[in-house]
């Protein structure tokens, strides 16, 4: 057997198990990749992304410019009814516009307010719930009485309530309704992470690497970054990758209930929403967003779970 | 028990003042008022000025929120702006096609869905498991009006079986109950699988066995009785969430609950309906919360019999 | 007389996704009515393995029994069906497990634990499976057994549980007990208990026992014969009193020479045995012990030595070792000498001797 280092050369003569010794991290994104539900999932989130960059130059017409003369309600060309059109693939909307492009643009909405509110309530949430675990005292039970409260609101009914009151504000006009939604997902959302966090570090704190780190000097800062992250990460990243679906649902569902994104900017609630009345003329214009909204969310769905199942520590290859 | 019992209860309380609290202030930091129904036509400030004394909209917001908090302890919720009917009466209304609709739902998700999760965890890697986790996935993760759109167009539209809106009739019922129960009985499978695996892997389990057991006395007798209590535990947090998101599927099909009224109060600021169907919310929520424990307390003798 | 158990060749695999483990390398051993047989060995070496698979527990994906016999009072348990190997669980055959904490149901009580054996196996109702169940706590002493009989396995301390466990192995009359490691999760003073009523229960009940364990310490005082085990397979088979006074196995060696004491002086170092077992999977070539074993020749890797009877040593001692068998270069070695300290080992002397001192059943 090949040897590449003393600590083979030593291992191969105790005949210990040398096989080869995979980091944490490494072992993790192993398993990630072996799952193919999940590799799948990359790829379509990848793609996702990929057409949310590129939507400008991929959309064959304007999403939001209503031709001069429409042709409203086309279907698509597959369904070979008389309402078609040769120059929409997916038909048109209620209005006039091309779905395919429409769909496309959407996709940029989802893919952002996937990402940005969830970074927020991340860097808040695990910021508060470190902190409040770690130093325990007023600010842990305020923290815990705080989210008490919040448990309390159903997550999205709290959603609904802060954008159906803020949409007619100025700062509810921001970046169409995005910036608003971006805001009321990051509130309702950073509290069960840092209860998590929190959760955590609790736990974490009593072990005993922390009060050797204690008893070398580090600073609280320190240690909470250097030690107590990292071990508290995994559930975390689990966390995070849930949190991306449930925040484009929101956006979804609040777009579906019209209190979302204002339109004329496309997003597929939105879509939803405004092909709602004429489903039965023109069933594919809600249909085709509605399944643009499954594919991604499914796609999240299998990457979380694999990214759960790979970073658990009692599951062995 | 009951000690804790009561502690849980009256912690509610000031949970629920809070609640209120927060979306008293929600509601009046929202911009425009409930009486602009018409931009272009807004009503004579005279008209204005008289409906916001008989609502009291004219007084100080503190002093208004604290006439709110006493007229909800004697049970008075105020008026519908929208509907110039009595809140009470509005939910009255609402709430048992909303209780009616929630308790088929869950019934209908936990036959399905117990029975699935425990046999996809027996027999784990086979076209039953496989089956049960897609649909497990699918149900979890695919929004309640996405799968109502795709059965309405199959069945609705396609099919003709159902109606696809109103309520009353038992064909009316179908569509929103099945969907409603489709999230529910998702997530319940999962967890119910996840139970039994965690339940057979126990080293209680090998001791039964090896006492002589049959497969089958083991897995009734000893695996199930451990398995079920998380999920018995989670079935009040599934009810009150079916009670509180049924709003989606009631918007969607026109049902006459409270999930409907609850959205169109929301879109015209409609105050009072705002406040009261977020308190029963809330309460439902933190009722909800309150079984977990209880339920727990009930089921394992590990917290029922205290040392 | 022809032995209670005999086990001849028995191999037990694990298939998984690196290879196959071979667990349960060829293990030939006997057992007689009323014996008690020590197996000992570190963790891995396949003793747990052996006894799960006299009940045929092993889980059949990823193990499997693949080869070999196990004859119980004359059947062939390897040879039954289903419905005959439960017959014999926890009645002929009873186990008592490592955990007590894990090993019993949390959410029943421990009258319907041992009762359902009893109602099972012998056919009691309710009734009398209760007041047998009464009577068995009573016989592992347990105080205010009648009122505790209802409780449920948290409401009891680790000890009295395990003695919950020895009540339930015992419930059906079972000629074999198979204990493993049934003191290693418990407290040192309580370990002493368990370990002197499950004594008296085989001298009483006329019980063979097939005691497990890492521990030198617990079979010495306990058992009148003993297998050690190592990677797989057995290494040296002798009388208790035989072991500890004459061993012929490094490895045993080893065990006994690493072996802490509380009144070495405070600059001796422990003396572990260098290295980690061996992979189960690919194992070495010759001698499976050869890698950390400071007496190895050419000869031990390249071929792997049988399991023969030794000189210098009594006619039923065998050893699977080159250097100790027949023209090999450590049969004269003083063992004692290796070993260095000599204390340990005499008062490991006197607790055997108390053992033969002590009539053995069934002979």
């Amino acid at each position: 057997m090949a040897t590449a280092s003393a600590t083979q050369e030593r291992a191969a003569e105790l005949n210990v198990l040398a096989r080869k010794q995979r980091s944490l991290w490494g072992d993790a994104l192993y398993r990630l990749f072996r799952n193919k539900a999940a590799v799948a999932g990359l790829i379509v989130i990848g793609s996702a992304f990929l057409i949310a960059i590129l939507a400008p130059v991929i959309a064959p017409y304007n999403p939001i410019e209503i031709p001069k003369n429409p042709a409203s309600q086309m279907q698509p060309l597959w369904t070979g009814s008389k309402y078609t059109d040769a120059r929409y693939l997916l038909g048109t909307d209620f209005l006039g516009r091309d779905i395919v492009s429409r769909l496309i643009f959407a996709s940029r909405i989802s893919m952002v307010v996937g990402f940005v509110p969830t970074a927020i309530v991340f860097g808040l949430g695990v910021t508060v719930g470190m902190t409040a675990g770690f130093f325990g005292g007023w600010l842990d039970q305020l923290l815990m009485r705080f989210t008490d409260i919040i448990y309390a609101f159903p997550d999205f009914l709290f959603l609904l309530i802060i954008v159906a009151s803020f949409r007619a504000s100025p700062f509810g006009k921001l970046l169409d309704g995005l910036m608003l939604i971006f805001v009321a997902i990051a509130i309702v959302g950073w509290v069960g992470v840092a209860r998590l966090t929190r959760g955590q570090v609790l736990a974490l704190k009593e072990r005993e690497f922390v009060e050797a780190a204690r008893s070398v000097g580090a600073t609280p800062g320190r240690i909470m970054t250097k030690h107590l992250l990292p071990n508290a990460l995994a559930p975390l990243i689990v966390t995070a990758a849930f949190a991306v679906p449930n925040a484009i649902l929101g956006e979804a569902t609040l777009s579906f209930l019209g209190v979302g994104i204002i339109p004329p900017t496309p997003s597929w609630g939105q879509m939803i929403n405004e092909g709602f009345p004429l489903f039965s003329a023109n069933p594919w214009a809600v249909l085709l967003p509605a399944i643009c909204i499954s594919i991604v969310m499914l796609a999240f769905t299998f990457v979380g779970d694999g990214l759960r199942d790979a970073l658990d520590p009692r599951m062995k290859t | 028990m009951l000690k804790y019992t009561i502690r849980r209860l009256l912690l509610m309380i000031p949970t629920l003042f809070f609640v209120a609290l927060i979306t008293f202030v929600l509601a009046k930091a929202a911009p425009g008022s409930p009486f602009d129904k018409n931009p272009d036509k807004p009503p004579k400030q005279e008209i204005v000025d008289r409906w916001n004394k008989f609502y009291g909209l004219d007084k100080p917001v503190p002093e208004q929120f604290v006439m709110y908090l006493s007229n909800v302890a004697h049970l008075d919720f105020g008026t519908s702006i929208r509907r110039q009917r009595p809140v009470s009466e509005i939910l009255g209304q609402g709430f048992p096609v909303t209780a009616q609709l929630g308790i088929q739902a869950l019934t209908l998700a936990l036959a399905v869905a117990l029975p699935l999760g425990v046999i996809s965890a027996l027999k784990q890697n086979t076209m039953v498991d496989y089956g049960s986790l897609f649909f497990a996935t699918v149900g979890t993760t695919i929004p309640s009006f996405v799968m109502a759109i795709f059965f309405i167009y199959i069945f609705g539209l396609g099919l003709h079986l159902f109606p696809i809106t109103g309520w009353g009739t038992p064909q009316h019922m179908v569509m929103p109950t099945v969907i409603l129960a489709l999230g529910a009985a998702a997530f319940l499978a999962r967890i119910t699988r996840a139970s039994m695996l965690e339940a057979i892997r126990q080293d209680y389990v090998r001791t039964a066995r090896s006492k002589g057991l049959r497969e089958q006395v083991v897995i009734v007798g000893h695996v199930l009785k451990n398995a079920m209590i998380p999920v018995a535990t989670v079935v009040g947090p599934a009810a009150a969430g079916l009670i509180t998101g049924s709003f989606i599927i009631e918007t969607f099909f026109s049902v006459p609950g409270i999930g409907r009224e609850y959205v169109l109060s929301i879109t015209a600021l409609d105050y009072p309906v705002i406040m009261a169907t977020t308190l029963l919310y809330a309460f439902f929520i933190v009722v909800a919360n309150l079984s977990v424990d209880l339920v727990y307390g009930m089921l394992d003798p590990r917290i029922k019999v205290a040392k | 007389m022809a032995d209670l158990l005999e086990v001849t060749d028995l191999h037990t695999q694990f298939f998984t996704r690196d290879g196959v483990v071979r667990a349960v390398d060829g293990v030939t051993f006997q057992v007689a009515a009323g014996e008690t047989l020590g197996i000992v060995g570190e963790s891995g070496c396949g003793k747990s393995v052996t006894a799960l698979s006299l009940m045929r527990l092993i889980p059949q994906p990823p193990g499997k029994i693949v080869s070999g016999s196990i004859m119980f009072d004359g059947q062939d348990i390897l040879k039954m069906d289903d419905d005959d190997v439960r017959g014999i669980r926890g009645h002929a055959i009873a186990m008592i497990f490592q955990d007590p904490m894990t090993s019993l149901n949390p959410v029943l009580t421990i009258s319907r634990q041992i009762s359902e054996a009893l109602e099972l196996h012998l056919k009691m109702d309710k009734s009398e499976a209760r007041k047998r169940t009464i009577e068995l706590l009573e016989l592992v002493q347990i105080p205010s057994a009648k009122k505790r009989v209802d409780d449920y396995p948290h409401q009891f301390s680790g000890g009295m549980r395990q003695r919950v466990m020895i009540a339930m192995a015992l419930s059906c009359n079972p000629k074999l007990i198979l204990a493993d490691e049934p003191t290693t999760a418990l407290d040192v003073t309580i370990q002493a208990q368990i370990l002197d009523l499950l004594k008296n229960l085989a001298r009483e009940f006329r019980t063979a026992f097939i005691l497990i364990t890492h521990d030198l310490g617990v079979v010495a005082g306990m058992t009148q014969r003993i297998n050690v085990m190592y990677a797989g397979r057995i290494v040296e088979k002798a009388d208790t009193v035989e072991l500890f006074a004459n061993p012929k196995m490094p490895y045993t060696w080893g065990l006994l020479r690493s072996i802490p004491r509380l009144d070495e002086s405070r600059k001796a170092k422990l003396v572990p045995i260098e290295g980690l077992p061996p992979d189960l999977i690919a194992p070495p070539p010759g001698c499976k012990f050869e890698p950390r074993c400071q007496y190895r020749r050419d000869v031990c890797h390249e071929k792997e030595p049988e399991l023969k009877h030794v000189p210098n040593s009594k006619s039923d001692h065998e050893a699977r070792c080159w250097g100790t068998q027949d023209g090999g270069w450590l049969v004269d070695t003083d063992w004692k000498r290796e070993i260095g300290d000599t204390r340990l080992l005499e008062a490991i002397k006197q607790e055997t001797a108390s053992v033969t001192a002590t009539e053995t059943p069934g002979e």
